[in-house]
């Protein structure tokens, strides 16, 4: 990979960002001006979890064209992966002190577990559920959506219903994931106690490596020969297609491997916020995700990570402020960057300091020009 | 007693039934026997008897009489003289005559007792009230009666339902009588094998559930009327599917239509503009609202008219989200033309903000919209029952897609919008002021979603999340019909109406609506333009 001060300043940013927050939570005294309360270190976490839904979202929509709906699906079916290695893990230690089942199947009285939950209590089988699960998923819907050419608006539309459809099956009780309440009382993960300090301050340092990771894979493939016939689909399907590029491979590989980030990130976010439940399947959340990306900037990986975290904080911040206020200002932020900053924060500044420096550089973000033909617009073709 | 008493008791017997014939048949001279006199007798049977002629009668004093003598409120002379005289104690303590209901001056209190009754006088009083309601002039209460004479399928009642069929005139009641009639013979021992298999034909005829019920508990009957039950059994069956079938369509066109409603605004919005509106459901909710408004100011302004507020509603829905629509598009769409992806997350927002607005003017509970009168109840159609708000959603559905089609097709405003919709610069270039246009073509789409918002509110619960849940689905209506097509919104919302209502009972609401979008899902696979596509040359619509 060639020197890339762009990537050397995300991923700096975030390990060393996470970094601080450790030794400051950790290496303080509780009544030291410098303390992070623990608080703050799992709500770090959360973001840099939200950070991985945001990159994956970026990473289908900023650079293959593909607006996804419902890629919070693919999070939270990463979460409940790990949130049934959790309930496993919880052993005769729950409510109902039945060794092998979890409360909520004692409670709507099943005798043995299912046979989906197989090798749940494994962790390294729960890992393997995380990433296979979305994958497989994204895999079915993507081949199926992308073979028949099902674009734009129209596949915005089926994501949203795919993650609506989700949300009302797992609210079921008989789907045996703990129906409406979801999955919640976690006691330990690999024998770390989660509720711990340095279990929350370990698990916010891992979800910043692996956010790094993603962000620094995801980055190698946009800059990458694929990732130039992906931004070639994004912008001229058809045409690519009349060059001999199979689209639909491009995009299939694309959202399949998004979807595993996103998987990722939904697995990490459970044990650091401790309950896993339908509504995290519901239509608004996906929606939400790519309202960071458009905020930090659609097409520039690191502006999806800003856009998460700043959206989140910002989330955090009013609802306990100004209870009433918060859905206003997240209408309105949809509203202002669609209208105001269409390239969002990142590309923005990205083009500014590109006019100083080489006026005749082609930024790699998008909004520059208006949306490529392949959705359905107004005026159809002469 | 002796032989010759027993037959001068049942020549009287004879004597008394000719005259029951006669009074029946010619009910108007009272005087010709008098049917009270047998209630002064101290003699139980007589007592009863008279009873059973007093019902027969069909005069006018009976039930007030037989009332009166079942709560032992019926006075007579304590010791019989010849006028039989009969009173009644009234709940206020005065006396009335029993014959006439006449109030009496002076009570004759200590020269009268309380006619007393036994059981065998008690089931005759039961007995004379089926009768009377049988002979009432009211139809309804006469048909009530003969069906719930159905239900008991007492053999008992069998002299009663001869004496009602006499008389009975009205078809209707004497097909209900009829079959009362055979059920009470089915139960009955003294009946012929050939006339109860008569009777199980004529019960199996009702082709209902009380009918199967009672054919179904005749397994133990004699085998030649066992086997005809068993048959007619199986045949109720088949016409009770064939209802069930009937049912489903009807609650499948029912939900459609309520689909149809909510996404008819979307086809314009979406489907000929090509905006991507996901405030819709937002709009439709503003329209619930505005009912509410409406039938509040009505209600404090007009008391005497607010059964009539809802028909209020519907152009104050219509102009209110058809304003709101307007400044929408003037204020944000307009710029976004073009780029449906960010017109999306624009309307999103709007939708948040919308909320946000109408949880804290209403509050975030269910409002109460109340239904007009003339909206509740129901209408019996042979084996179906259709409530009315449903039946009065489907008419207004039809009414306003009516009423949409003949705007697009008949109008100036529709002329152009269709212009527009086709080719827009030639449409610039023929006069048509397309920015116009495309304020009034929002206008009018939004209007027609807060219009679906009056209809709504009459159903399902007016909360800020009223929009919510039906945007998605609203969506799939417009995609799974074909964009740019009101037809297809049509036949969409219908299917997937039926087939919600066809997998609900196999797989349960929740499953049934999964597997509703997981065929959706592969239906646009299939066809990603929907049912029907609009047709060009260009590679990409």
């Amino acid at each position: 990979m060639q020197r890339d001060a762009h990537s050397a300043l995300t991923v700096g940013l975030i390990l060393g960002g996470a970094l601080l927050m450790a030794v400051l939570d950790l290496g303080t005294a509780a009544t030291s001006a410098l303390h992070v309360p623990d608080f703050v270190v799992s709500l770090v976490g959360k973001y840099l979890c939200y950070a991985m839904l945001a990159l994956a979202v970026d990473l289908v929509w900023g650079f293959a064209g593909i607006l996804t709906l419902g890629h919070a699906a693919f999070f939270a079916l990463g979460g409940y992966a790990m949130g049934m290695y959790l309930m496993r893990e919880i052993g005769a230690r729950g409510v109902y002190a039945n060794p092998h089942l979890p409360d909520f199947m004692v409670f709507i009285g099943w005798k043995e577990l299912p046979w989906y939950w197989f090798g749940s209590n494994h962790f390294w089988f729960a890992m393997i559920l995380v990433v296979l699960v979305p994958g497989l998923l994204a895999f079915v819907f993507g081949f199926l959506a992308f073979r028949s050419r099902v674009t734009g608006v129209y596949l915005s539309i089926m994501t949203q219903a795919l993650t609506y459809a989700l949300m009302l099956a797992f609210f079921r009780n008989d789907m045996g994931f703990g129906g409406n309440n979801g999955m919640t009382d976690f006691k330990d993960i690999l024998g770390f106690p989660v509720s711990a300090r340095t279990t929350e301050v370990g698990l916010m340092l891992l979800s910043a490596a692996i956010l790094a990771a993603q962000f620094l894979l995801a980055r190698w493939l946009v800059r990458s020969r694929f990732g130039q016939v992906l931004v070639a689909v994004r912008d001229a399907e058809s045409r690519t297609r009349f060059l001999g590029y199979r689209p639909e491979s491009y995009k299939l590989f694309v959202f399949v491997l998004s979807a595993v980030m996103a998987g990722i990130g939904g697995a990490l976010y459970v044990p650091q916020v401790g309950i896993i439940n339908p509504s995290e399947f519901a239509p608004g959340n996906s929606i939400e995700a790519v309202i960071w990306v458009a905020l930090g900037g659609r097409g520039t990986l690191s502006g999806a990570i800003l856009g998460a975290v700043l959206v989140n904080f910002a989330k955090s911040w009013s609802t306990t402020a100004f209870p009433g206020l918060w859905l206003y200002a997240l209408g309105g932020l949809f509203i202002a960057v669609t209208l105001f900053l269409p390239r969002g924060i990142v590309g923005s500044l990205a083009a500014g300091l590109s006019r100083l420096s080489q006026p005749s550089a082609a930024p790699l973000a998008v909004g520059a020009r208006p949306e490529p033909a392949c959705h359905a617009a107004p005026e159809p073709a002469p | 007693m002796t032989e010759g008493n027993r037959g001068k008791g049942r020549r009287l017997g004879r004597l008394l039934l000719l005259c029951l014939g006669f009074a029946l048949f010619r009910p108007a001279p009272a005087a010709a026997a008098d049917p009270f006199a047998g209630l002064a007798s101290p003699d139980f049977s007589r007592i009863e008897q008279a009873v059973e002629a007093l019902a027969a009668s069909g005069n006018p004093r009976a039930a007030a009489l037989i009332d009166a003598l079942a709560a032992n409120r019926l006075y007579t002379w304590r010791w019989p003289r010849p006028d039989n005289g009969l009173f009644i104690k009234e709940p206020d303590g005065g006396f009335v005559a029993a014959r006439t209901g006449e109030k009496i001056a002076t009570p004759p209190f200590p020269v009268i007792r309380p006619v007393i009754v036994n059981d065998m006088v008690r089931s005759a009083i039961e007995a004379a009230r089926g009768m009377l309601d049988l002979l009432s002039p009211a139809l309804a209460v006469r048909g009530k009666a003969a069906e719930a004479l159905f239900e008991a399928a007492d053999p008992a009642s069998l002299k009663l339902i001869d004496v009602a069929l006499a008389r009975e005139r009205n078809p209707g009641v004497r097909r209900l009588l009829l079959e009362a009639q055979a059920a009470a013979r089915l139960n009955s021992a003294a009946t012929s094998i050939a006339e109860r298999i008569a009777a199980v034909k004529v019960v199996a005829g009702r082709g209902d559930l009380p009918a199967r019920a009672l054919l179904a508990s005749l397994g133990s009957a004699p085998s030649p009327v066992a086997r005809a039950a068993a048959a007619a059994v199986h045949q109720i069956d088949r016409t009770l599917a064939l209802w069930n079938v009937l049912e489903t369509v009807y609650y499948g066109i029912s939900l459609g239509s309520v689909l149809l409603l909510a996404a008819a605004g979307l086809a314009i919005t979406f489907g000929v503009m090509g905006v991507i509106n996901m405030a819709h459901g937002e709009i439709v909710m503003v329209g619930a609202y505005t009912t509410l408004v409406v039938q509040q100011v009505v209600a404090a302004t007009f008391p005497a008219f607010s059964n009539e507020s809802l028909i209020l509603s519907i152009p104050a829905a219509f102009l209110v989200a058809g304003l709101l629509g307007i400044v929408i598009e003037q204020t944000l769409i307009r710029f976004l033309y073009g780029r449906p992806l960010e017109t999306l997350l624009a309307t999103w927002g709007l939708s948040l903000v919308l909320i946000q607005t109408v949880r804290s003017i209403f509050g975030p509970t269910n409002q109460d919209v109340s239904s007009p009168a003339w909206m509740s109840g129901a209408v019996h159609l042979g084996g179906l029952t259709l409530t009315l708000n449903r039946l009065w959603i489907i008419a207004f559905t039809i009414a306003t897609l009516a009423l949409l089609m003949a705007v697009l097709s008949h109008t100036r405003l529709g002329l152009s919008m269709r212009a527009v919709t086709q080719n827009r610069r030639m449409a610039a270039a023929m006069g048509i002021r397309t920015p116009l246009v495309d304020a009034l073509t929002f206008g009018l789409g939004c209007g027609i979603a807060g219009i679906a918002g009056v209809a709504l509110s009459q159903i399902d619960n007016v909360s800020p999340n009223l929009g919510q849940s039906y945007i998605i689905d609203s969506f799939l209506v417009v995609v799974f019909g074909g964009v740019g097509n009101l037809w297809g919104a049509v036949v969409a919302a219908l299917i997937l109406g039926i087939v919600n209502m066809v997998l609900e009972p196999i797989a349960g609401a929740v499953l049934g609506k999964i597997a509703v979008l997981v065929l959706l899902i592969l239906f646009i696979q299939r066809r990603p333009r929907g049912l029907f596509p609009v047709r060009g040359r260009a590679v990409e619509a």
